[in-house]
């Protein structure tokens, strides 16, 4: 009994005594670029998350041994767990962002984003969100430190619709035809229905909304009404497991797959793999190739996984969502290179300085074969205003074996788009009591 | 020997009921607001402050608010999220919607509307008991966690369903920086601390105490169930309120209804089982030990020096957790607060063996 | 009309699979007094083991036959859970013997936490396949009443199917074995029952392995239709309603809870669930189970609660 309590006790006081002693490592000055990588590799999206995480991973380690770092300055990295909870997630920033060396966040989840957008803006370090978050921070202008790069959720709306017009035979054929929206219930699930609704009212069609509970693993009744209104098309908004949930279930209810189109965080190989057969004719976009035969990825395997230290299983590189990864990175250690040609080669770069790497990106085709990312997404260059650099996606089709493109490049209509933008970060300023840039701060 | 109340008498009814009527006690509390209130924003780190003290400081308050319900009253209640969350939305509702509201004034709005929905999911206790009315007012979580999706007049029209808040000020303080956020929050745990000790050292708290002991003899005796049962559940809706106020606007700045959704219900209850069921102290520790054990546990690899993949290491922080709280339920039941009160009783006696 | 049908036999059929694991929940609190909320995570567990099972065992022993896989797989997995009971009934019901309710119930929620990290570290984190060779493609019947058929999904029949089996198998085990006489003995007084020579602490292991068992045909069910995955435990949080609508000691309880509360769900998320924009079957299966109570407080079939002064 006595020992009991003892160890009670002991064990009460170490918890408090840990409070005090978590405190992160007192600043010292900053010797290597350093990437805090919030991460997810458990709870229902680690599916998708994983890959994501090990292909981020993976590029440092390449660019290590490679290059030797980004003009003789090596990166280090941190992996933090948020397991996709927006309180974790931003925990996880308050301990990492004081680290000498901080270069730039990437949330990997819309809601941490969302969180995050304002704290960065004080803590001077850039929010890239590569395909996902505030679909109006596209607008530099208002949104100085987010970067939506290669797209967000109205862009990909955007250019499902214009798919699927012209499967048609032309958007004014959309007339009448009815298309259902399966989304997340979350931020990330209703971020699309804006353009979606103006799209609608453009060319009648009906837009039928149809929520999934978070984190989706139960969708019969969800898919007991896409039977009962016999939509023309399915637009698949969903992430970790409710992707292959909804697949089962629209199989289940007989649902045509070859009408479904999923965004691209709905068209990944942990989505479609354990379904194999059944998922057949299911349609996504997709931001980049996959496969093994980019020379990044040979240059990954000779000198990241060849040598033992790959983050993942060997299977995994090349695979669409380890390869989104790889981008992000790559972007993220292109923007300290591009701000090291203003600011100084081989030294490290704030996060301020990286911010207009970010704004400065010019990546052409050329640099890109350089990098060995020829044919695995499209040049892209960001500005002042723009922060998202390319418009650009395709959509690739599942064959029950393996993923293959269907469509050509698809851009989205900036004209449609650019008016919405600004229209949502001048009600963002107004909320927040921002002022848009002025050209001199662009120039800064 | 030091914690003898020899010499100290008391002249007035007054001096005889206060809460501490102990002299080493007062000294001890005074102590503790003094380092509260003083020393810990002058020595503290910002990190310190913002990721461990401001979360303590608001889930002891929600914990408090919980511990009205559960431990006094015996009413179990598993949607405490719930009532965060109305909290946090009405004060937004009310700080977005009328130019120049206070913000204190808008969080004890919240912990209005959210006392309002308290008493309405309250009204089922009086049929239901037990276990059966702990499900029951999961019905109360999934539907706010549902209401603050769909609903989009509660979140001010936001197509992502997400709010975000900025510029806080008090009566022309500016809210901004860790040590403003800490002081706000302490300011308002320890005026809800006094007030919730003093209810429960009141008329109201002894039939709260009355019904979760035996609540069929209560009646017997006269004590409306009625009256108690509500009342306990509006005083600790609105306490819950008032924190998921301060958690939303002070910690977050900017959140989604799956801040407070079913893990931050357990998340209390664990507080308050832990802490000790019935004690104002036992919510305060039992915030202490759930705020602070996940970042321990997050950061004992890397103490060690040994390189674990993240997922194992928060696997492991799963199982640690779990293991832990099983622990503690079997060795001490009551909670911290058992311990905390034992050890004064040794206190007292000491050096002597009795 | 025949939308409506479909409907119906959808929600009957879910309300099947929610039955099976309000079952573990009944059976665990009849026979030691414990609401056990680990019962998802023991579902979740359970389906883990059996999938991984399945992966590893013809790597590990050398054989391609898919059929013997799965029983090896299956027999795998109830050994894994019934070592689980095991741990369980040694380690913390054995010290928490006469706490109270909610004592016990946060116990449980420390064996959930324990469970899911434990479960993911051995077993992973990704979505793993179980293939119990259950067809996948829906049925249309009726099709000379109803335009289209009515659409009955050949998977969930056979599910349908199984727990029917094992509620039956149960009901004999029960009524006619001398340990499931003493089962109810022990559900029905544990003083009288240890008076009278019945060991409660082998009792226990007993109940928990059963419920473990039943939590893994409820997971191979489930993950046959959705896939194995973390989340798979969040769904006994939708079984929670059919425990309290049914009565937290009742069998029969149980089931025709989770018909109601299947069928419930369904029709509201369809029928009135587009008027107030979708999502709503989670809280609707709560109100009603909430509504039900205000009714009868324990539940349709539970006991009695009898207050003492």
């Amino acid at each position: 009994m006595k020992f009991k309590s003892l160890a009670l006790a002991a064990t009460v006081t170490a918890v408090g005594l840990g409070a005090l002693a978590t405190a992160p490592a007192a600043f010292a000055q900053a010797k290597e670029q350093f990437f805090p990588l919030l991460a997810y590799r458990t709870g229902p999206y680690a599916p998708n998350g994983t890959p994501w995480a090990n292909g981020k991973q993976d590029y440092i380690k390449m660019i290590n041994a490679r290059d030797g770092g980004i003009n003789g300055v090596k990166i280090t990295f941190e992996e933090c767990e948020t397991g996709y909870a927006t309180d974790k997630g931003v925990e996880c920033y308050e301990r990492l962002k004081g680290r000498p060396g901080v270069t730039l966040i990437d949330p990997q989840a819309t809601g941490i984003t969302f969180a995050l957008t304002d704290k960065v803006a004080a803590d001077k370090i850039p929010l890239l969100t590569l395909g996902y978050g505030l679909s109006a921070s596209q607008d530099g202008n208002v949104f100085k430190w987010n970067f939506p790069l290669m797209g967000s959720y109205w862009t990909a709306a955007d250019m499902l619709i214009q798919h699927i017009g012209k499967k048609e035979g032309g958007l004014d054929k959309l007339k009448g035809k009815k298309i259902a929206l399966v989304y997340h219930d979350s931020p990330f699930g209703k971020e699309p229905m804006p353009l979606l609704d103006e799209r609608s009212k453009m060319h009648g069609f009906e837009l039928q909304k149809i929520p999934v509970t978070a984190p989706g693993v139960e969708q019969k009744s969800a898919w007991l009404q896409v039977r009962q209104s016999k939509p023309d098309y399915v637009l698949l908004w969903g992430w970790g497991v409710m992707n292959s949930t909804a697949l089962k279930e629209a199989q289940a209810t007989g649902y045509p797959r070859d009408k479904m189109y999923g965004v691209w965080w709905a068209g990944a190989e942990p989505d479609v793999k354990d379904v194999g057969e059944g998922a057949k004719g299911y349609n996504a976009l997709n931001l980049n190739t996959s496969g093994q035969s980019p020379k990044v990825i040979q240059d990954i395997l000779k000198l990241v996984h060849d040598k033992g230290q790959g983050t993942g299983p060997k299977e995994e590189v090349g695979t669409v969502l380890y390869t989104r990864g790889l981008i992000i990175q790559m972007l993220g250690v292109e923007a300290v290179r591009r701000a090291q040609e203003r600011y100084g080669k081989g030294k490290v770069m704030t996060g301020e300085q990286v911010r207009w790497g970010l704004e400065n990106l010019a990546l052409d085709q050329k640099k890109l074969d350089a990098l060995g990312f020829s044919g695995v997404m499209r040049p892209l260059s960001t500005s002042c205003q723009d922060h998202m650099g390319s418009t650009w996606a395709r959509v690739h089709t599942w064959d029950g074996a393996k993923w293959a493109f269907s469509s050509d490049w698809l851009q989205a209509d900036e004209q449609i788009i650019k008016p919405m933008v600004t229209a949502a970060a001048d009600k963002y300023a107004a909320e927040k009591k921002l002022t848009r840039r002025t050209p001199a701060d662009c120039q800064s | 020997m030091l914690y003898r109340e020899n010499g100290q008498f008391k002249s007035s009814y007054r001096s005889d009921q206060q809460i501490f009527p102990i002299l080493q006690d007062r000294i001890a509390i005074g102590l503790l607001l003094a380092v509260a209130f003083v020393a810990i924003p002058l020595l503290s780190s910002e990190y310190l402050m913002r990721a461990i003290f401001v979360p303590f400081l608001i889930l002891s308050l929600a914990a408090l608010g919980l511990n009205i319900l559960v431990g006094y009253c015996g009413q179990i209640s598993l949607g405490t999220g719930a009532f965060m969350a109305i909290g946090a939305y009405a004060a937004y509702n009310f700080q977005a919607r009328i130019p120049g509201m206070p913000l204190v004034f808008s969080l004890l709005l919240g912990g209005l509307c959210s006392t309002a929905v308290g008493v309405l999911f309250g009204i089922p206790s009086l049929r239901i008991k037990g276990l059966y009315l702990a499900v029951a007012t999961l019905a109360a979580q999934f539907f706010t966690d549902w209401a603050f999706l769909r609903i989009k007049w509660f979140t001010n029209d936001s197509s992502s369903g997400s709010v975000s808040v900025a510029g806080l000020n008090v009566f022309g303080i500016p809210i901004e920086s860790p040590v403003q956020k800490y002081l706000l929050c302490l300011g308002f745990l320890v005026v809800f601390a006094l007030l919730a000790k003093n209810l429960v050292r009141g008329a109201i708290g002894r039939e709260w105490m009355a019904i979760r002991d035996m609540d069929v003899a209560a009646a017997v005796i006269g004590i409306r169930p009625v009256y108690a049962k509500l009342t306990a559940f509006a005083v600790s809706s609105f306490i819950v309120g008032v924190a998921g106020g301060l958690w939303g606007f002070v910690h977050l700045g900017s959140w989604e209804p799956a801040a407070f959704n079913i893990d931050r219900s357990f998340q209390l209850l664990f507080m308050v089982i832990i802490g000790g069921l019935g004690s104002i102290m036992g919510s305060f520790f039992g915030a202490a030990f759930i705020v602070v054990l996940p970042i321990v546990l997050d950061g004992l690899p890397y103490w060690f020096g040994i390189p674990i993949d993240t997922a194992l290491a928060s696997h492991l922080t799963f199982m640690i957790f779990g293991a832990l709280i099983v622990f503690f339920l079997i060795v001490e039941p009551h909670g911290i607060a058992r311990l905390w009160s034992t050890a004064k009783e040794k206190l007292r006696l000491w050096p002597f063996p009795h | 009309m025949g939308f409506f049908l479909e409907t119906l036999f959808g929600g009957l059929m879910v309300g099947m699979l929610y039955s099976l694991i309000a079952l573990g929940f009944v059976l665990i609190y009849k026979a030691s007094g414990v609401f056990n909320f680990a019962q998802g995570a023991m579902v979740l567990f359970a389906a883990l083991a059996m999938a991984r099972f399945y992966e590893w065992f013809p790597k590990w022993f050398g054989f391609e036959n898919k059929i013997l896989a799965n029983v090896l797989a299956f027999a795998g997995a109830v050994l894994v859970m019934v070592v689980v009971a095991w741990l369980i009934e040694r380690l913390v019901l054995r010290k928490l013997v006469n706490q109270e309710h909610i004592t016990l119930l946060m116990a449980t929620l420390g064996i959930t936490y324990f469970l899911e990290g434990f479960g993911q570290t051995l077993f992973g984190s990704d979505i793993y396949k179980i293939d119990i060779g259950m067809p996948k493609d829906p049925i249309f019947v009726l099709e000379g009443m109803f335009q289209g058929g009515v659409l009955i999904n050949k998977e969930d029949l056979y599910a349908a199917a199984i727990a029917a089996v094992l509620v039956a198998l149960l009901a004999l085990f029960f009524q006619k074995t001398a340990t499931g006489r003493a089962l109810r003995a022990v559900a029905d007084d544990h003083q009288a029952a240890q008076s009278i020579g019945i060991p409660l602490g082998r009792i226990w292991i007993i109940v928990w392995s059963v419920a473990g068992f039943v939590a893994l045909v409820a997971g191979v069910i489930w993950g046959s239709k959705l896939g194995v995955q973390f989340s798979l435990s969040l769904v006994a949080l939708k079984a929670l309603p059919v425990v309290i609508l049914g009565g937290l000691t009742s069998v029969p309880g149980a089931i025709i809870g989770g018909l109601i509360i299947g069928v419930g769900e369904k029709l509201s998320e369809i029928y009135i669930g587009p008027m107030f924009g979708g999502g709503i079957e989670i809280w609707f299966a709560y109100v009603l189970a909430l509504v039900f109570l205000l009714f009868r407080p324990q539940g349709l079939f539970g006991e009695k609660i009898i207050d003492r002064v």
